[in-house]
């Protein structure tokens, strides 16, 4: 399998610690970052294969850090992992170019297998 | 003239739902550290069958996270209790400092993603008044919706109290550098002035010195002293 590029965004650093050794555990390749401004400019230095991030942020929320990020990567995938996303929120989420959402707590597992999706799925269309 | 129920009761439901969707928002985000760590846990029992020598100072930090997250979801819980427990009276007595500390801790994720801080400066005496509880918190709520949505990111709102015999006081300062946008007209509105007329006491954006104050009688009767001396 080909090694995923992920980048993951939440402000919460021990969630951000422990969800991305975990998924380093299962092979990706992750980099994390704890508010808005640090994604933009790691995803200025670095492509990545998907984007999982908080609908939540100080600084700037997670739907300007997802319009931002998908318009410099308009070929990146975007997983929204959120605490609670209303239907509102979720949809505007969508409409900006997320793929999927996912509540708090999630299992890792299952968002390993979205990504995975995302990316085949992209694979296949090339 | 009667306060004006029909907002206040309006206001108070979009109040209560503000800091119900905050609270449980804050309390899904330990529990999603609680589940990463537990997780991790769990890989590492795996790595362990599969032959990996046990980190126990790694285990002891894992199980150190687990345990302060269980702290700052009790904490989390006992502020909500407070708060669900502020509408089982009309009217009881509240502490000023302690009140200022629960809003603020309330109001904290929410300052936090407009990159604002909150900093209460408990009165020296304990200063008790006779009130609404709710309406109260309401009230102070929608000041501090107002300081935060008028001033910009990277400041801090500042929040006391003061009393004498008949009248206590709370003033939120650090309003200063106010948006392009702001009018003076919009701070107390329609909502504010009902709030505080069922309270019995007054309103007042200063904003020549950045600061809102709320003057509360100690007492519910002491309301008609205010309109006595012509306000």
């Amino acid at each position: 399998m080909t090694e995923r590029k992920v980048l993951l965004i939440d402000d919460e650093l021990d969630f951000l610690e422990a969800l991305s050794e975990r998924m380093r555990n299962r092979g990706l390749n992750v980099a994390t970052a704890a508010s808005a401004k640090e994604a933009i400019q790691i995803a200025q230095r670095e492509t990545y294969d998907v984007l999982v991030l908080d609908l939540n942020m100080p600084e700037m929320d997670g739907l300007e850090t997802l319009k931002i990020l998908k318009g410099n990567n308009p070929g990146i995938h975007v997983i929204i992992l959120t605490g609670h996303a209303t239907v509102e929120k979720g949809i505007r989420a969508v409409l900006s170019g997320a793929e999927e959402i996912l509540e708090k707590p999630s299992n890792v597992d299952v968002l390993i297998r979205k990504i995975e999706k995302l990316v085949t799925k992209k694979m296949v269309k090339v | 003239m009667n306060p004006q129920w029909d907002i206040i009761g309006s206001e108070g439901f979009k109040f209560m739902g503000k800091m119900n969707a905050s609270i449980s928002h804050e309390i899904k985000n330990v529990l999603a550290i609680i589940n990463e760590n537990a997780g991790l846990l769990e890989d590492f029992m795996l790595m362990v069958e599969k032959g990996v020598p046990l980190d126990s100072e790694r285990l002891k930090k894992l199980a150190d996270k687990i345990q302060s997250q269980i702290q700052r979801a009790d904490r989390i819980v006992k502020n909500m209790n407070t708060f669900a427990h502020s509408v089982d009276k009309t009217k009881g007595n509240v502490e000023l400092g302690e009140l200022l500390s629960l809003m603020t801790v309330l109001s904290q994720r929410l300052a936090a993603m407009k990159e604002l801080t909150f900093s209460v400066v408990p009165p020296p005496d304990p200063i008790t008044i006779t009130t609404h509880p709710f309406l109260l918190e309401n009230m102070i709520w929608l000041c501090l919706d107002f300081a935060m949505e008028m001033t910009g990111p990277g400041k801090s709102l500042h929040l006391t109290a003061d009393a004498d015999d008949q009248w206590a006081s709370i003033t939120i300062s650090g309003l200063d550098g106010l948006r392009d946008n702001f009018s003076s007209e919009i701070f107390p509105g329609k909502r504010e002035n009902a709030l505080m007329q069922a309270l019995g006491g007054r309103a007042v954006f200063d904003q020549s010195r950045g600061k809102i104050v709320l003057s509360l009688p100690r007492e519910p009767g002491a309301q008609k002293d205010l309109k006595a001396a012509g306000e």
